[in-house]
């Protein structure tokens, strides 16, 4: 490119017609952006990276330490082995629940952003408000209220039951699938707004030239209107899998001893059992797993920003 | 009949958009019935059963008769606005350097706003947990507030940063030239276009913090003080009182009142203006 | 020329590596309409938001009425600018948006409502003081744009591509509407623009600017016939010019030698007068003759043949290709005296050597 368009490669050149910057009546002084950033950035290197290194230090500290007679570093790597060992079932559970969530949520929320942003006409901002209506109450009633309406003698069993897809000792609760209805239901709104967000920018003229040029909206919708939204889908997913994938709420809620994820493991080791270096293991793994997975994801479908 | 297929055909996904949204008022629907049900025993506060509902007023009336309920809800309140307050101006103040100067560390600075959103909140909570034990600082408000400021940071950040990168860098740059100087440019000009992005913030940063639970669930220790989620986690073995119930429906019916009268002032306002061209 | 004249110094402005402005002085006199034309990119953007005060000079001097201003902050400058997309306040009001800069300088109330109202009707929207700009139409915001400025009494306005945004014909009412305000309010405008039309319609002097630097200065028709590079007598209008050699000089005229024909050119329209140059017509100053024979006497000519003709109303403009390969616009006067001719037939084109000129190639 540089050398077709010698003037576009030393980078500003055409562009200084339409400048970024503020006008050299402010720009003159170069320490002002740092002075806005200080504050906010030093409250988060104090109290997110710091502390996610104090975890990383913790995850190797000798296991053989306790609270009481307090921990020592050690380089001790088997914290991972051990975490691994103990449990590996509850970790790939958890990242397989959170990859089913995520999976419906694009399922159900796709048709819903669709019908809000291209459909929705004069009913498009009240349909926006009942999608952020769930987050009006608290996160942990909501759970609650579905742990009411699965329970055992609840609408919804007893209906499975008369219909005898349930048999008659047949329960929801406690069952993968309640763990999973209720990360849907929580994290569907976070699906569905950024999905909503890049659909309304898309141009609707688009989609009339697509059905000339495809013939039939299914075509048309594949070819023309899935690509275009593609970064919905995408920063839709990442907040729908990151909090599922380290949620306990909805298991512990929910679910029963077989359907645990990882996150009421960490929650236990720490806040009950104390034992640090464990759970500190099993927290770092959660956390370079997701950001692996993460890079991995936005290296194979990405844009530069997702934010 | 013919008719009522190609309505159908026209209306599917409408209609399908619509079925979805009710889906995700079930549950709301079910707290405010169960609101008015005086449940047999505590333990049966989140049990949906027809046959025995028990109506009453009861927890209306006497909403705040669990010991410790509206305690607990103050206090989310306070700490709501506490960390809204502060998250708010750091966060605005970070994405005023981003969208409006180009200077060195800028990459380095949106991977480190990003970040925050792509950690699971449990591992911000066991790192948080893990800094507070390790200086030994004793858990309670502070703790609390710091930790919910750190997670709404970066929310406030892309909440305003997106209003701030829609505004026209020429508006500065005519106030400016029309006499004003840079403070005056800012808070006439800039601050008023702005505004409704750093409200949208703090609103969503209010209800991040209200509603926090995982968080804040590692900070609180063994203080005492609760917050409303912290209360309703806390009652699980004792059984929850079912004022939650009131309290959780009031919280919607609140909330919805509000953003439903925001809308009408906005339509009102747009209808006017419509009305005058 | 009095004492409130706009001078730019051997101005320069780098971005990084690259040099938006080169060594620019220019005198633009008090009272003048004055037109910065060039190309996206040629450096035109850069010198008005330096003069505005919104960009600063890398090197070099800009002085207004003898005070230096190089340096001066845009809202201490008594000059005020009409943006390219407006830029108007969209949460003000009309009056408002026209008020801001007389409220900024602490004009009193009953002043600055009696100059709101007598600028806005001075640019037809005095029914329109309390609509928010949202609600205009894009002419009407491009006047509260310019009433918004003007309202001010600046030394200087200045436009950049205040037109840019309109359709074809409102653009041509705005061009006549702006010099009316102009003469009637007596204030320096300069106008940055693409649009060659619109700078020599408007403007009482255009400087053609390339690269960061003037081309050339002058009156519109004074450039347009006489233009000092191939790249002006491209960029104003069009031009035919034809590769030539300079063979010498003779009784006030230069001869050249253009692929084997010998044409004379005034030397007082010659740039240059030796070596290898351009001789240049413009296609409205070139006619068609049926053969060498039918040439006017004291014409110069050159044969040859039709490729193309297309009848644009006023006009019909015909290709013609010369012996060595390139072709000739001329464009004749649909004034029915002369046939038509035909793709395809032989032609001699000639042309007054009074009005051809000769440029450096």
């Amino acid at each position: 490119m540089a050398a077709l368009l010698p003037t576009a490669s030393t980078g500003t050149p055409v562009a200084t017609d339409i400048p970024v910057e503020p006008p050299a009546g402010m720009r003159r002084r170069r320490w002002v952006p740092y002075a806005l950033l200080a504050p906010g950035l030093a409250w988060l290197a104090v109290f997110f990276v710091y502390p996610v290194f104090q975890l990383a230090m913790a995850s190797l500290w000798d296991p053989s330490g306790s609270v009481e007679t307090g921990y020592s570093f050690a380089w001790a790597f088997s914290n991972y082995s051990t975490a691994w060992e103990l449990f590996n079932e509850q970790f790939v559970r958890s990242l397989w629940y959170a990859l089913l969530t995520t999976v419906i949520c694009v399922l159900l929320g796709y048709p819903l952003a669709y019908a809000i942003a291209v459909k929705g006409g004069r009913w498009k901002n009240l349909m926006l408000v009942g999608v952020i209506a769930p987050f009006f109450t608290s996160y942990l009633v909501r759970t609650y209220s579905w742990k009411a309406i699965l329970s055992d003698s609840g609408p919804v069993v007893e209906f499975l039951r008369w219909t005898h897809l349930l048999g008659p000792d047949g329960r929801l609760l406690a069952t993968e699938f309640a763990v999973i209805a209720g990360l849907v239901y929580n994290f569907l709104p976070f699906m569905v707004l950024p999905l909503y967000a890049s659909l309304e920018r898309l141009d609707l003229r688009l989609l009339e030239a697509a059905r000339d040029l495809y013939h039939g909206p299914v075509r048309s919708f594949l070819r023309v209107t899935l690509p275009l939204s593609l970064p919905g889908v995408l920063a839709g997913t990442l907040l729908t899998f990151i909090p599922a994938a380290g949620d306990y709420v909805n298991a512990q809620l929910l679910g029963g001893p077989k359907t645990q994820m990882i996150g009421s493991v960490i929650y236990s080791r720490f806040l009950v059992v104390n034992d640090y270096p464990i759970a500190s293991a099993l927290s770092m793994m959660l956390m370079l797993t997701i950001l692996v997975l993460v890079m991995i994801y936005l290296k194979l479908f990405g844009t530069e920003e997702v934010v | 009949m013919r008719g009522f297929w190609r309505w159908i055909a026209e209306k599917w996904v409408l209609l399908l958009g619509f079925v979805l949204l009710a889906y995700l008022f079930v549950p709301i629907a079910v707290v405010m019935l169960l609101s008015f049900n005086q449940p047999a025993s505590r333990n049966t506060t989140y049990v949906l059963d027809l046959s025995t509902f028990d109506f009453t007023w009861h927890n209306w009336t006497d909403i705040c008769g669990a010991a410790g309920l509206c305690d607990s809800l103050m206090r989310s309140i306070y700490v709501g606005l506490s960390a809204t307050l502060i998250a708010t101006i750091l966060g605005t103040l970070i994405s005023f350097a981003l969208v409006r100067y180009r200077f060195w560390g800028r990459g380095s600075t949106n991977t480190l706003i990003f970040l925050p959103m792509a950690t699971p909140e449990i591992v911000m909570g066991t790192s948080l947990l893990t800094l507070f034990l390790g200086l030994q600082i004793p858990m309670g408000f502070l703790t609390i507030l710091i930790a919910h400021v750190m997670f709404c940071i970066s929310f406030v950040v892309v909440t305003v940063k997106a209003r701030l990168a829609g505004l026209d860098p020429r508006l500065q740059e005519a106030a400016m030239d029309l006499y004003a100087t840079p403070w005056q440019a800012f808070r006439l000009v800039i601050l008023p276009l702005v505004l409704p992005g750093i409200v949208a913030a703090a609103l969503l940063a209010f209800s991040l913090s209200f509603d926090d639970f995982i968080i804040t669930n590692f900070v609180t220790g063994t203080s005492d003080y609760t917050t409303f989620p912290m209360f309703i986690w806390g009652s699980n073995l004792r059984g929850i009182p079912p004022q939650v119930n009131a309290i959780a429906t009031a919280m919607f019916l609140i909330s919805f009142a509000f953003v439903i009268a925001g809308q009408l002032r906005t339509r009102r306002r747009s209808a006017r203006r419509a009305a005058t061209s | 020329m009095t004492d409130q004249d706009l001078c730019i110094e051997n101005v320069t402005k780098t971005f990084g590596g690259f040099t938006a402005v080169d060594d620019l002085t220019l005198t633009i006199p008090d009272g003048s309409f004055f037109a910065l034309l060039g190309a996206s990119g040629c450096g035109k953007t850069t010198t008005l938001r330096m003069v505005a005060g919104l960009e600063e000079p890398t090197a070099g001097r800009i002085t207004l009425g003898g005070l230096d201003i190089t340096r001066m902050r845009p809202y201490k400058r008594p000059v005020n600018t009409v943006f390219q997309s407006y830029a108007l306040f969209p949460h003000m009001s009309v009056a408002d948006n026209v008020a801001f800069g007389l409220r900024r300088k602490g004009e009193n109330r009953a002043d600055t409502r009696r100059k709101v109202a007598e600028m806005l009707d001075l640019v037809q929207l005095g029914q329109y003081g309390s609509r928010r700009p949202a609600q205009l139409s894009g002419g009407q915001q491009q006047r509260v744009a310019l009433a918004r400025a003007l309202v001010n009494q600046p030394e200087v306005l200045l436009l950049d591509e205040p037109l840019g945004a309109l359709d074809l014909k409102l653009r041509r009412q705005m061009q006549i509407e702006l010099k009316r305000i102009q003469t009637e309010v007596g204030i320096t405008f300069v106008h940055v623009t693409h649009d060659q039309e619109e700078a020599m319609t408007m403007a009482d002097t255009v400087a053609v600017m390339q690269a960061g630097r003037i081309e050339q200065l002058g009156a519109p028709a004074e450039m347009y016939e006489f233009p000092a590079s191939a790249f002006v007598a491209n960029f104003l209008g069009q031009s035919n010019l034809i590769k030539a050699e300079v063979t010498g000089q003779a009784d006030g005229h230069v001869t050249v030698d253009a692929h084997g024909n010998r044409l004379a050119v005034p030397s007082a329209r010659c740039r240059v007068t030796s070596g290898t140059a351009l001789l240049g017509v413009r296609p409205e100053k070139l006619h068609l003759a049926d053969g060498l024979a039918a040439v006017p006497s004291g014409h110069a000519a050159v044969q040859g043949v039709v490729t193309d003709a297309s009848f644009t109303g006023v006009s019909t403009q015909y290709l013609v290709r010369a012996p060595w390969g390139s072709e000739l616009t001329v464009f004749v006067p649909n004034s029915g005296i002369a046939a038509p001719a035909l793709p395809g037939a032989q032609v001699a084109v000639h042309w007054s050597p009074a009005h051809s000129f000769l440029v450096g190639s």
